[in-house]
């Protein structure tokens, strides 16, 4: 097996790396540059717990291969604060207590920026429909839902 | 050390608010570290080698051509993992379960595994394993399992529970009974009476995080665990029982922990990486894939319930009895059992009966989900009462309300309660301004009650005071949602301090003494009870230092609000010292000052809720909406309201998946089809509303505060509330859970034709 | 394993055309992926199709719409003038998957794929769609509904690469609308499912139609005898009678874990009406 040679562009770093051509995405930022914040749930597509942004979109890194991060920008969890300051999507995260055990919150964090990105001001049905690909287990999307709402109105400054 | 855990009224200060909790900004970050995000230098990827068959004869296992693959570094099977259990039947069964030994019981069960340099190469040893299986028949279901001439799972099972000892083996491994009165007698005082059999399917806990952990395992006989688990020191003890090791020599560290409801209280995959690891002599990653998770672990029993319950005109129950038949796996379990205990708890019944069967089935070996056994029977029972209350002509909130247990009423399953719920969850639901609104077209409403135990038992928590005067607080019990925030609060409350210089961790099983795990809702319960004792003995101490420091009697000392004051004329100049005053002297009085506890927490309280759903029915298509939903709890004390708000939605949610949508689905070969996220349906966030909560606070008397559990009663009422918000919205009783679109659509259909 | 990523289409099909073992084309990877992290194929060679210019743009050209086989759903859904024309396929198409997944899947996927309930083909085949094959042979254009050959299979030779979807120029009154049944909300394979693209005359009447039905049989069902009952009507209730009876009646459903066949059955009738009532009103009926 022959490995590949990428580079890319990871939350606006340059990174270089080499992976097997079968290798995921998923498994190079994990495995091989230690970005543990997107998780393996399913492995197929079906959960979201890795969802990341690659080139303005919203995927999950399980469903791409390490090799077609090359020349692209990558996206994750790990890239969304600045520095102490967090994204107001984490901070409402946090008060809303949008999380319980926590496994699916950087995928919904993730697929909520992205969402937001799109749409601004999205009603209630357009955040759960937009978050339908993202599974939480605990909460029951409830408080998920408002911490969304309400990063949103903070975004707009409203 | 003297420690009084009955309930008091006080005026509380932290416990009630809802600040930040501390590991939130870990999990916003990706920086929280789960079971797979842990590594070590040198570890191998483990794999496990699975049975394609429901029910087989293992006759041979050859694994040379995997132990010669290059970067292969250990396979291992049952031989490898000796019998340490003497005599232990239970235990003996986790061993069988982890690794079978004779026979393959189910699909998914493992046969073997490997560790090697990398998945790949694992993946490519596991086919090089050879394994010579004698299929047998199989069953998978419950009812076929208890018949006669069904494929016996263990030809050494005899009915236990049976007054006579059966001469012959059957699958049915134990009979329970509970009750009181005389139901026949009860029955013949009955005006109306309804009888209905009711069957649930097998459910998964469906955590998104699969289990996952490092073993490594050295030549000095020690070994570290790091994995994801609801309890570190239940996982050591059956680790260190089953591989022959000293529990102390293991040592456990919990990760954070990506969900478990349950699931995640039993060893699964843990020995098995111990093993390899052993064999490797080098440290082992093993993360099963959600495949595995579905096939391997987790789920619960399948049932077949059947439910009589008679009432007077005036709508007094007379009599109330059921039969359940749960399925525990190939293993024995106690899942019937704990489902007739709660069948009728809600009520006060004069002639009650429930009896319970335990039937051994060729599925994954069942484990807690939630309120185990409870969700089933609530809706075989809720399902019962609601139509019982139609017959009688009563609303059903009033028929239950009349018919509700209370302070003193003799439970169905013995004891006899102290002060309760369910009468006030049912007032309050009488009053909600959900049950008033109005409904459309093909739209119904439904109720249902709900009742778990709670539970209490062995803990242990460390207080240390730092020189600065902010407090670590070392818990044993997994944080499954929050309960570093409420511990931490429950801490600042007792010592006078504030939540920020409160900081709780979970604590190794090196550096704790034993804690039960985070099972029966006693995460908060039992280790805030602990906290507040530990507390309580770092008070006296904070006192003795104050005393010194002052050099009066301690017994002149008062602790008040996180300030020694010192009591009575005398002393009437010296006013206080706080705390972290008495913190910074704490090296020129005596050293550090800490509280511990150990304790076993009793007196956990019942806990009852009562929910309201309405839904929505495609009369066409048999498609269900779930438009509206409440939830109304008792919580003794909400120690961090908005977590319990989460514990309250996130169990509704839960049930509302069971109800509607989740199942196992087998083969006719006895195979899982649907061993997936895509086939095994759990709710998504567009098929759920927002979910209402009405926190009650009854208070516990034997705990401090008043707290209960809060964690699973919510699973237990919506399977039947949907069933009798469907019953309302479409007239049709739908007596088979999951109420899937197709299943929903034959009973439309057929109530259009009969 | 080698992952290569051909910069033209002639290069792709020549290396597809001649490597000696199993070779896989990689556009949006969200079934290849779920494969091969089932074990269900190990390919020696992944051929990521996605620097081949001009096979991630949707044009629009005299005749129509051409949708490159690398463009994503999501992309489809961006589209203002592809949505304008051909609503029902793009839906469809938006149907597939997540959020996450529709950011990579594409519509040649979801048809090459060759499920009987793949969400985007049976708008396709409604839409009277046509697939441009690309292969050491040359270029051949075919209806979209010949592509697969049964769950799993496709009719394309080895070497054959679909390049791109061809999608007619609408006529005025014209309309296509897709529906298909699933348990949740969100996030399920079809339990069974309608396209119906309908054109009308001047008086609102039906004038041409066709109607799809998927995971209602091995492939996706182009019904014509419920397009015959359509043509001529105005969607009276007595029509979409026959219609959903004609639909049901033309399934050939199996039991499996996500339907009975008397479900897919009943429900393909009920959704081929629904999804013609609104094929009806988007073609400018009432």
């Amino acid at each position: 097996m022959a490995g590949v040679a990428v580079s890319t562009t990871i939350n606006g770093d340059s990174v270089e790396y080499l992976c097997q051509p079968d290798e995921t995405l998923l498994e190079v930022l994990r495995d091989r540059l230690g970005l543990t914040g997107a998780k393996e749930g399913c492995g197929t597509g079906d959960c979201g717990a890795c969802s990341v942004i690659l080139d303005g979109r919203l995927v999950c890194s399980c469903l791409v291969l390490g090799a077609e991060a090359e020349g692209r920008q990558v996206e994750t969890v790990e890239g969304m604060a600045h520095g102490e300051q967090l994204h107001p999507l984490q901070q409402k995260f946090l008060e809303h207590a949008a999380l319980q055990c926590g496994i699916c919150t950087p995928g919904f964090l993730i697929a909520a920026k992205d969402l937001l990105a799109k749409n601004p001001s999205p009603t209630e049905e357009e955040i759960r429909f937009g978050l339908a690909g993202n599974l939480c287990r605990c909460t029951g999307y409830d408080k998920i839902v408002r911490a969304v709402q309400d990063a949103a109105n903070m975004m707009r400054g409203a | 050390m003297n420690f009084d855990p009955r309930y008091s009224t006080r005026n509380f200060t932290a416990v009630g608010t809802r600040p930040i909790r501390p590991d939130g900004i870990d999990k916003v970050t990706g920086r929280a570290r789960y079971g797979a995000d842990f590594n070590m230098a040198g570890q191998l990827v483990g794999r496990i080698l699975r049975s394609p068959h429901a029910h087989a004869k293992i006759k041979k296992i050859d694994t040379s051509k995997a132990e010669k693959l290059p970067g292969v570094k250990a396979v291992i099977t049952a031989a490898d993992l000796p019998d340490h259990t003497n005599g232990d039947a239970a235990m003996y069964d986790i061993l069988d379960n982890c690794m079978a030994r004779k026979k393959a019981l189910y699909d998914g069960h493992a046969v073997a595994a490997v560790a090697a340099i990398d998945a790949r190469t694992a993946r490519q040893a596991l086919k090089l394993i050879e394994v010579d299986y004698e299929v047998l028949a199989h069953v998978t279901d419950v009812d076929e399992a208890m018949k006669h001439g069904a494929p016996l799972i263990n030809d050494a099972v005899f009915t236990e529970g049976l007054e006579e000892k059966p001469v012959k083996p059957s699958n049915v491994t134990k009979r329970s009974q509970f009750g009181h009165g005389d139901v026949h007698a009860g029955f013949g005082h009955a005006d109306f009476v309804v009888e209905r059999s009711f069957r649930t399917e097998q459910t998964h806990q469906g955590y998104i995080e699969p289990h996952a952990c490092v073993a490594s395992a050295n030549a000095d006989g020690t070994a570290d665990l790091w994995v994801c688990t609801q309890g570190h020191f239940v996982y050591r003890q059956h680790c260190a029982q089953l591989l022959g090791m000293d529990a102390s020599k293991l040592r456990v560290t919990s990760s954070e922990i990506g969900g478990g409801f349950g699931g995640k209280t039993h060893v699964w995959a843990e020995p098995v990486a111990l093993a390899l690891s052993r064999k490797a002599g080098r440290p082992v990653k093993l993360v099963m894939t959600r495949d595995e998770v579905f096939r391997a672990s987790g789920p619960t029993s399948a049932t077949s319930i059947d439910v009589r319950i008679g009432a007077r005109k005036d709508g007094t129950i007379t009599a109330a009895e059921a039969t359940l038949r749960y399925s525990c796996g190939p293993y024995a379990g106690s899942w019937a059992e704990v489902g007739a205990m709660t069948s009728f708890a809600c009520y006060r019944l004069e002639n009650v009966k429930t009896v319970g069967y335990e039937v051994l089935v060729n599925r994954p070996k069942t484990a807690a989900y939630r309120a185990p056994s409870a969700p089933m029977a609530a809706f075989a029972v809720e399902s019962a009462i609601d139509e019982l209350a139609k017959m009688v002509g009563m609303d059903p909130v009033d028929f239950r309300i009349k018919n509700a247990a209370q302070e003193g009423t003799r439970s169905s399953y013995g004891p006899v309660y102290g002060p309760i719920g369910i009468g006030p969850t049912l007032e309050a639901v009488k009053n909600h301004p959900h049950m008033k609104a109005p409904l459309g077209k093909n739209q119904g409403r439904g109720m249902a009650c709900g009742f778990w135990f709670n539970f209490g038992g062995q803990t242990c928590t460390d207080l240390n005071i730092g020189m600065d005067g902010s407090v670590s607080l070392a818990v044993g019990t997994i944080d499954v949602g929050g309960s570093r925030a409420s511990l931490s609060l429950i801490a600042a409350e007792e010592l006078g301090i504030a939540y920020e210089h409160v900081k709780a961790v979970v604590a190794d099983t090196s550096s704790l003494g034993y804690n039960d795990m985070t099972d029966g809702s006693r995460g908060t319960f039992s280790t805030s009870m602990a906290t507040i004792s530990a507390a309580r003995n770092a008070i006296r101490t904070l006192r003795e230092r104050a005393a010194q420091m002052w050099d009066i009697s301690v017994d002149d000392v008062a602790w008040e609000h996180g300030h020694a004051v010192a009591r009575g004329e005398k002393h009437g100049n010296l006013g206080k010292l706080s705390l972290k005053e008495i913190a910074a002297a704490s090296g020129t009085t005596g050293g550090p000052i800490a509280g511990h506890s150990e304790l076993v927490a009793d007196g956990a309280g019942v806990s009852f809720a009562t929910h309201i759903c309405d839904i929505e029915v495609d009369p066409e298509t048999g498609a269900t909406r779930v438009l509206r939903y409440t939830v109304v709890q008792d919580a003794g004390k909400a120690v961090h309201p908005t977590y319990v708000e989460g514990q309250y939605q996130g169990g509704a949610a839960q049930g509302i998946g069971w109800a509607l949508n989740e199942e196992y689905i087998y083969g006719k070969d006895g195979r899982l089809q649907n061993a997936g996220f895509l086939d095994y349906r759990i709710p998504v966030c567009s098929d759920l509303p927002m979910i209402d909560t009405q926190i009650l606070e009854i208070p516990n008397p034997n705990h401090p505060y008043g707290v209960r559990g809060v964690g699973e009663t919510s699973i237990v009422p919506p399977l039947a509330a949907i069933a009798n918000a469907l019953s309302n919205a479409a007239g049709v009783r739908m007596t088979h859970i999951p109420m899937s679109p197709p299943r929903v659509l034959a009973a439309l259909e057929a109530a259009r034709e009969g | 394993m080698r992952y290569i990523r051909p910069l033209s289409i002639e290069d792709a099909v020549g290396t597809l055309a001649s490597s000696a073992r199993t070779a896989a084309i990689l556009a949006g990877g969200s079934d290849l992926l779920v494969r091969m992290k089932g074990g269900f194929v190990e390919p020696d060679l992944i051929v990521d199709i996605k620097a081949v210019p001009g096979l991630g743009d949707v044009q629009e050209t005299a005749e129509g719409f051409r949708i490159g086989a690398a463009v994503p759903s999501a992309v489809l859904g961006e589209n203002t003038a592809l949505k304008k024309a051909w609503p029902g396929v793009v839906e469809a198409a938006r149907l597939i998957g997540s959020k996450q997944v529709q950011g990579r899947c594409t519509i040649v996927g979801n048809l090459c794929n060759a499920s009987p309930a793949a969400d985007s083909v049976p708008a396709m085949v409604a839409a009277g769609a046509k697939a441009v094959i690309v292969g050491p042979s040359g270029r051949r254009t075919i209806p979209v509904e010949t592509v697969p050959a049964g769950p799993g299979r496709t009719t394309l030779a080895k070497g054959e690469i679909i390049e791109a979807i061809l999608l007619d120029k609408r006529p005025p009154h014209a309309g296509d609308a897709y529906l298909r049944f699933i348990p949740r909300t969100e996030m399920d394979i079809a339990v069974v499912s309608a396209g119906v693209n309908l054109t009308l005359d001047e008086k609102g009447a039906v004038k041409t139609a066709r109607v799809a039905l998927g995971a209602a049989a091995p492939t996706v069902l182009l019904v014509e005898e419920a397009a015959e009952v359509l043509v001529g009507s105005k969607l009276d209730e007595a029509t979409l009678e026959r219609l959903a009876k004609v639909c049901s009646g033309a399934c050939r459903p199996i039991d499996d874990k996500r339907g009975t066949i008397e479900f897919r059955r009943k429900v393909a009738g009920v959704l081929a009406r629904r999804a013609a009532v609104t094929a009806y009103q988007r073609a400018g009926g009432k």
